[in-house]
């Protein structure tokens, strides 16, 4: 198995490490932007709640506040302080004031409120140097012996207040960190639970025979789905370039297994002849018999090639007369030389096939060399188009093979078999069907019993 | 009351006509404006002072009789050779607008304060005059005796009635404020002009126990009317009202400090206590650090006050706790809180409503 080097993989950052970096980064910012909000919450929850015991203090305060003999009393009640202590460790500023400012009692230099309108009002300002919430309520007179407005301003220092932001927002971010490192668990789960297919499929690719080529089955991811098809392709074309190998190793040794044993004993006989001219005659029975075994290496040889090539050449779209031509042109140098003559009968229009040049070419030459061995003068090829199929045909005057031979042509060693060695001619026949076969096409067989006997490579038309 | 100087009686025999003027102040402008006022009239002096030790100095402000801490500060300086203590014994309202002035001056003047008038020293923890101190001892005390981090409570001494066992009855001895008022509700009862309670204009102590009565029950009410009918005595200085009981000049004396009582009571087997049994009314004195920052020696001699140490020697002068002995009776037990209820007590106009009513019971039968 020599597939690229594993120095030439380098391996980049996990797609786990992607996908928990990814969340992570997610978590984080949700984190940080629900922490903002918690903060904000605990504020304002805490803002509330003391705002409602100042509330409740100046009122306390307000409504304390009598009219007797044309005077304003104020007479502070218990409860008011009582509820500002519910804020046990803040300071508090009060100030009661009459028409005019007039300080009634409480501190005198509180921070004004910046309107005065009817209503209660809060506002934030400084007392003695700490920073304060305030709120101000007003209460109108309308008395025989006093009419106008009294003023009661609450202050009160925030520490309670900060105190209780501190707490809530604490308490949200303990949630938030447990339910952040949950989610966080969870998403390490569905990750691991997500790439699950991968790795078993790492692991059935790892568990694999080396011999094993056979394609991947079972469920796959979509996504992953086109790799495992080109793992599939891939692991294909090897099975099959290794059958190639197999298949020529095999028929090599089977068809050059009798025609070597046949030459040795010939070799031997002439070694021992003591007779010149019948070892002469010997050694031209040897000759004729190497010459025959090149022949049929050479084929072998251009078998492997053709069915190699259908696995791993590009194919392109080539005009099948072209190949006619090549073949006729090329000839079998032997047989022509013999005196056969072979006619070409082509179209004017092209006709386009989808292939391997060479391949083609081999084939088509198969095919006419099979006639000029084994048929009858005259030989014909010829390019035709029917519909959406093309055909290379090559045809000769005689009756072709017969019925026995017919049915096994194509198949790898018919010829070399039938013949019990020598020139190996079926070898061809077998070429020109396997190229048919690889570009998608086939081999046809018509006429013979009188008419001409006619093959064929049938390829559709390319577009 | 062996440390009493003369400057002491002369200070005390001033404070009613500046109790008056106090008042009137109060009533216009308010209290803080008021103590700002005061030293341009007459300088407050401290009644007493002693120096303790060599080395630096602490300067320790107080109500407290020098002879009742003393020996805690005695000790103190027993674990820290290397400080030395001025103990400044003063009047309460006079350690107020002192430390009050000094506080907006900016420039405190004193490294410890102790009152027994808590509720001037919440006020002054209010308007910012005290600062924090965190130790173990400062936060082993029980919330209602710390607040803030500011104020602390260092001693727990009853408000009780003293009364001359020669001079009464043992069947007449009110066991509580009811058998007080039962006492003076007779048309010629004995005791007519026979009781004695503080001024509480001229006391700060005296202005804060009949305050939290008045905030505790509606007896107070009531004993004020009795009071006021039977021409009771409204004077001043726990010392004085003692020793008038054991004269005979007062049959019974009410809300006198029992640290004080208790102290008499054992050289003078004629004095008796009692701890009213409706409530007692159980005061802690309460101490602070003025300035914005806390002196550390200030601060140790604090935690030292604090300290199991210290106040065994408290306890020892009767500053703390109700010595069983000399207690004939314990009722229920009402700690002052320190803490924000007790501005209440510091507010101008609270101040003068409570001090006219006080004074229209006691105006025209005053001494």
């Amino acid at each position: 198995m020599s597939l690229t080097p594993m120095a030439e993989l380098r391996p980049t950052l996990s797609l786990g490490a992607r996908l928990v970096a990814g969340l992570g980064a997610l978590l984080a910012i949700g984190g940080v932007v629900l922490a903002l909000a918690a903060f904000a919450y605990g504020r304002t929850a805490a803002r509330e709640a003391f705002d409602r015991l100042l509330v409740g203090a100046a009122n306390d305060i307000a409504s304390a506040i009598s009219i007797r003999e044309g005077q304003v009393v104020v007479d502070l009640p218990a409860s008011a302080f009582q509820l500002l202590a519910l804020a046990p460790e803040d300071r508090v500023a009060y100030r009661v004031s009459g028409p005019g400012g007039k300080l009634l009692t409480g501190y005198e230099d509180l921070p004004d409120p910046p309107s005065r309108g009817g209503g209660p009002a809060f506002y934030d300002a400084a007392f003695l140097g700490e920073p304060a919430r305030y709120i101000v309520v007003s209460r109108r007179f309308a008395e025989r012996s006093f009419s106008g407005r009294v003023e009661v301003v609450v202050g009160q220092t925030l520490r309670a207040r900060n105190d209780l932001a501190r707490d809530i927002t604490g308490k949200a971010l303990v949630v938030l960190a447990i339910g952040g490192l949950a989610m966080l668990l969870l998403a390490l789960l569905i990750v691991r639970g997500a790439l699950g297919p991968l790795d078993r499929l790492a692991a059935r690719l790892e568990a694999r025979d080396p011999q094993d080529l056979t394609p991947l089955d079972g469920r796959v991811p979509r996504e992953v789905l086109p790799m495992v098809q080109g793992i599939n392709g891939f692991m294909g074309r090897l099975d099959r370039q290794f059958g190639t190998m197999r298949r020529l190793i095999s028929d090599t040794a089977h068809q050059l297994r009798n025609p070597v044993a046949a030459l040795r004993a010939q070799a031997d006989l002439a070694r021992d002849e003591p007779d010149p001219e019948r070892q002469r005659l010997l050694v031209a029975r040897i000759h004729a018999r190497t010459v025959g075994l090149g022949h049929l290496l050479d084929q072998m040889l251009s078998r492997a090639m053709v069915v190699h090539r259908g696995d791993s050449a590009r194919r392109a779209v080539l005009d099948l007369r072209d190949i006619a031509l090549a073949a006729v042109e090329a000839g079998d140098p032997q047989l022509i030389a013999e005196g056969a003559s072979v006619a070409l009968e082509i179209e004017e229009d092209p006709v386009p096939v989808r292939g391997d040049e060479l391949s083609l070419t081999e084939a088509a030459k198969n095919l006419l060399s099979n006639a000029l061995k084994h048929g009858q003068a005259p030989v014909r090829v010829g390019v035709s188009q029917q519909g959406r199929e093309a055909r290379l045909w090559v045809e000769d005057a005689g009756p072709g093979p017969s019925a026995e031979v017919r049915a096994r042509l194509g198949e790898r060693f018919v010829a070399g078999a039938a013949q019990g060695g020598g020139s190996g001619s079926g070898l061809g026949l077998s070429i020109a069907g396997a190229v048919a076969e690889a570009f998608g096409g086939r081999l046809e067989m018509t006429g013979g019993e009188g008419a001409p006997f006619r093959m064929a490579l049938v390829l559709e038309v390319a577009e | 009351m062996r440390t009493l100087p003369k400057g002491g009686q002369r200070h005390r025999r001033g404070v009613p006509g500046r109790g008056v003027a106090l008042l009137v102040g109060a009533l216009l402008t308010g209290a803080t404006v008021l103590f700002g006022l005061m030293p341009g009239a007459a300088r407050a002096e401290p009644e007493a002072i002693r120096e303790f030790g060599e080395g630096a100095q602490i300067v320790l402000r107080t109500t407290t009789d020098i002879g009742a801490m003393a020996p805690a500060v005695e000790r103190f300086l027993a674990t820290r050779p290397d400080l030395s203590v001025r103990y400044e014994q003063w009047g309460s309202n006079d350690l107020f607008a002192l430390t009050a002035e000094e506080c907006a001056a900016g420039t405190p003047g004193a490294h410890l304060v102790i009152s027994s008038a808590v509720h001037h020293l919440v006020k002054l923890v209010n308007d910012r005059c005290a600062a924090p101190w965190v130790s173990g001892p400062a936060a082993a005390l029980p919330d209602a005796l710390v607040w803030r981090n500011e104020i602390w409570g260092i001693t727990r001494e009853p408000a009780v009635i003293v009364y001359n066992r020669a001079l009464v009855p043992a069947s007449e001895v009110p066991r509580s404020r009811f058998d007080l008022l039962d006492l003076l509700r007779p048309e010629r009862t004995p005791y007519a002009g026979k009781v004695a309670t503080y001024d509480i204009e001229a006391s700060g102590l005296g202005f804060l126990f009949a305050f939290m009565d008045s905030q505790e029950a509606s007896t107070f009410g009531a004993l004020m009317e009795a009071f006021a009918r039977t021409g009771a005595v409204a004077t001043c200085c726990s010392a004085e009202i003692i020793r008038g009981v054991q004269e005979g000049r007062y049959l019974m004396a009410y809300n006198v400090l029992g640290s004080y009582a208790q102290t008499r009571a054992a050289e003078d087997p004629l004095l008796g206590i009692v701890a009213p049994s409706d409530y007692t009314l159980v005061l802690s004195r309460a101490a602070i650090l003025p300035g914005p920052v806390a002196d550390p020696r200030a601060g140790a001699l604090l935690d030292f006050l604090l300290s199991a140490e210290g106040q065994l020697a408290l306890a020892r002068e009767r500053l703390i706790g109700l010595d069983p002995d000399a207690e004939e009776e314990a009722g229920r037990q009402v700690p002052i809180g320190l803490g924000l209820p007790l501005l209440l007590a510091m507010d101008p106009a609270k101040v003068a409503q409570f001090t006219s009513r006080w004074r229209d019971a006691f105006g025209p039968g005053r001494p």
